[in-house]
């Protein structure tokens, strides 16, 4: 891989996850997380988004005037939007109305805007491209696990719902770990997903140190001079 | 006569963090004392439950963030705020219930904000609070006075019914929640709030079983232990540990916004007494309230503190979700702790007022 995207990889994974260290995008973020395919809808309908508006932005950097970059690119943004709500009405009916209000609300997501602004601008079309894949996968693995979190602690299942989002087939794919005798609604309700975000940042900086040391991309090292050392024998 | 010198502040109460909170924990037994009395054991173990959670949550977190632990741990901050949660939860409520408020108190509330001194919000209530949109079911399980009740339970039975739901004789919580005539139970505020959304009126209200006859609306056994619990206060007041103006201004403020809505809605709210008397009013007002840490600072500002306390108690009794509402008061007063130490800061000697 070549060094520009392993930074890019890394910057929109980890080091720079919008999630959990831009902190953008918290609205949707918070509130549809109750379970983790409804985390996952949300993701991938952020991802597509993200893609094609850095795709578009940047194939038309040069026209757009500096001026008014900021209104074009939110008609781009809710452009794409519009097409992703358009489709999962079509094909995922009932998630379309789990997610409801929260699909159009992707276009005031920040985190999609502010790529456009910060990269896309400014980049050629193929890595902006990577950039808008590799950002929307890290918001939405953070969607994923935080649904995922809440849905196992307050409900006892995992993936449950998973048929509305990938075909009837998926509804084997749905598993009831615990049976509560009363579901921890604190983990269902919107004070849960403050805590749990929390905690999700947390283990981030945790384990931030050895992730460091062991990925992220090491700037070339220049070799200034050779060194000759004389060993003892 | 010897004459010593001593920087300010000249203070010789040499009571300690350690001391205080001994003190307020000792003020507590009158209320436990009555409540034990009248609806049985199951709340000692709770309290026991609850510090003991409490204190190895404590010790945990402590150690994590590489501290001494014996040092935090003497300071019986976190024996206390088990104590206040323990004393919070219905007597039988299962262990697990208990033992997740406990840690929440003092994991996340206190010693996530930085530990003693720093915790915006009351470890205990904001745990109670937890536990009360977490677990509805289990918070309200409130039981009888136990010379009423049907089945009524002893120290054994009370640590079978925490542990694995059923006592020995196989009763379960509800069960054990029947009084004489197979009925269960309501607390007095329960009863009054059930009672007004079946369209009664407050006046109507007052004739269920668990005020006996009283026409004040003072529940039976529930009065005799906000009483307990005025008498705790007050020894904690006779012997300085709390001041007086928020427990002042918070009996107060309930007193003030519940004569004027009864006033005003004579039909659909509850009198002064009933408020004063029924639920956390007393328990919260010297032993909640007067948290020095999440409470307001200045002593103007607590009056304001304990004056909004007691108006919102009330306010959300009356026209809020849930029967009571101390816990929520004083969390929602908690957040506006800054802002009225803010207006309320004394002038400083030697400076003119702005």
């Amino acid at each position: 891989m070549q060094p520009q995207y392993k930074e890019l990889t890394w910057q929109g994974l980890w080091n720079n996850n919008p999630a959990l260290v831009q902190l953008l995008g918290l609205c949707p973020l918070l509130a549809v997380t109750t379970t983790a395919i409804n985390g996952l809808g949300l993701g991938l309908a952020t991802l597509i988004v993200l893609m094609g508006s850095n795709i578009t932005v940047s194939l038309v950097r040069e026209l757009v005037p500096n001026e008014i970059r900021i209104p074009i690119f939110v008609m781009v943004i809710a452009a794409f939007v519009t097409v992703v709500q358009l489709l999962m009405n079509a094909f995922t009916y009932e998630l379309y109305l789990t997610l409801g209000i929260f699909i159009p609300l992707i276009v005031t997501n920040c985190a999609i805007i502010g790529r456009a602004e910060a990269f896309a601008s400014k980049n050629p079309v193929k890595a902006s491209a990577y950039d808008g894949f590799i950002m929307g996968l890290g918001f939405g693995l953070v969607l994923v696990l935080l649904g995922g979190m809440r849905e196992l602690l307050g409900n006892g299942t995992f993936l449950s719902g998973a048929h509305l989002l990938l075909g009837d087939w998926a509804s084997v794919l749905e598993v009831q770990v615990f049976e509560f005798e009363q579901a921890f609604l604190l983990a269902i309700l919107p004070p849960g997903a403050f805590i749990g975000m929390g905690l999700i940042i947390a283990l981030k900086n945790l384990l931030h140190p050895k992730l460091e040391q062991t990925f992220a991309p090491q700037p070339e090292k220049v070799v200034e001079r050779a060194r000759v050392t004389l060993e003892e024998s | 006569m010897q004459f010593s010198l001593s920087s300010s502040p000249h203070n010789h109460v040499r009571r300690d963090t350690k001391q205080v909170m001994q003190m307020v924990c000792l003020g507590c037994i009158p209320g436990i004392i009555a409540q034990t009395y009248f609806f049985g054991l199951g709340t000692l173990i709770q309290i026991l439950l609850a510090v003991l959670t409490a204190v190895l949550t404590e010790a945990l977190i402590v150690s994590l963030r590489g501290k001494t632990i014996s040092a935090v741990i003497n300071d019986y901050s976190a024996v206390l705020t088990g104590v206040l949660l323990g004393i919070c939860l219905p007597p039988l409520a299962p262990w697990w219930l208990v033992v997740i408020g406990s840690f929440f108190s003092i994991a996340i509330v206190k010693q996530l904000y930085g530990g003693l001194g720093f915790n915006m919000f009351n470890p205990a209530m904001t745990g109670y609070v937890m536990l009360l949109i977490s677990f509805p079911m289990a918070m309200t399980m409130w039981l009888p006075v136990q010379s009423l009740a049907l089945h009524p339970y002893g120290f054994s039975d009370a640590i079978s019914v925490i542990f694995t739901g059923y006592n020995l004789a196989g009763y379960d919580v509800n069960q054990l929640r029947e009084i004489a005539d197979g009925t269960s139970q309501a607390t007095p505020l329960d009863a009054v709030r059930s009672g007004l959304i079946a369209g009664q009126t407050y006046s109507e209200t007052l004739n269920a079983s668990i005020f006996g006859g009283s026409n004040w609306g003072l529940g039976k056994g529930w009065t005799w232990v906000a009483l307990a619990y005025l008498l705790g206060g007050l020894w904690l007041l006779w012997t300085k540990v709390i001041n007086w103006q928020m427990p002042v201004s918070t009996l107060a403020g309930v007193a003030l916004t519940a004569l004027f809505l009864n006033m005003l809605l004579p039909d659909a709210s509850g009198g002064v007494l009933f408020h004063l008397l029924s639920g956390a009013v007393m328990f919260g007002a010297f032993f909640i309230v007067t948290d020095p840490v999440s409470g307001s600072t200045t002593n103007q500002g607590r009056i304001i503190f304990g004056a909004l306390i007691g108006f919102w108690t009330v306010i959300i009794r009356t026209f809020g979700g849930y029967p009571d509402a101390i816990a929520f008061a004083v969390i929602i007063m908690n957040i506006a702790v800054p802002l009225i130490d803010y207006y309320t800061q004394p002038r400083t000697y030697g400076h003119v007022q702005k």
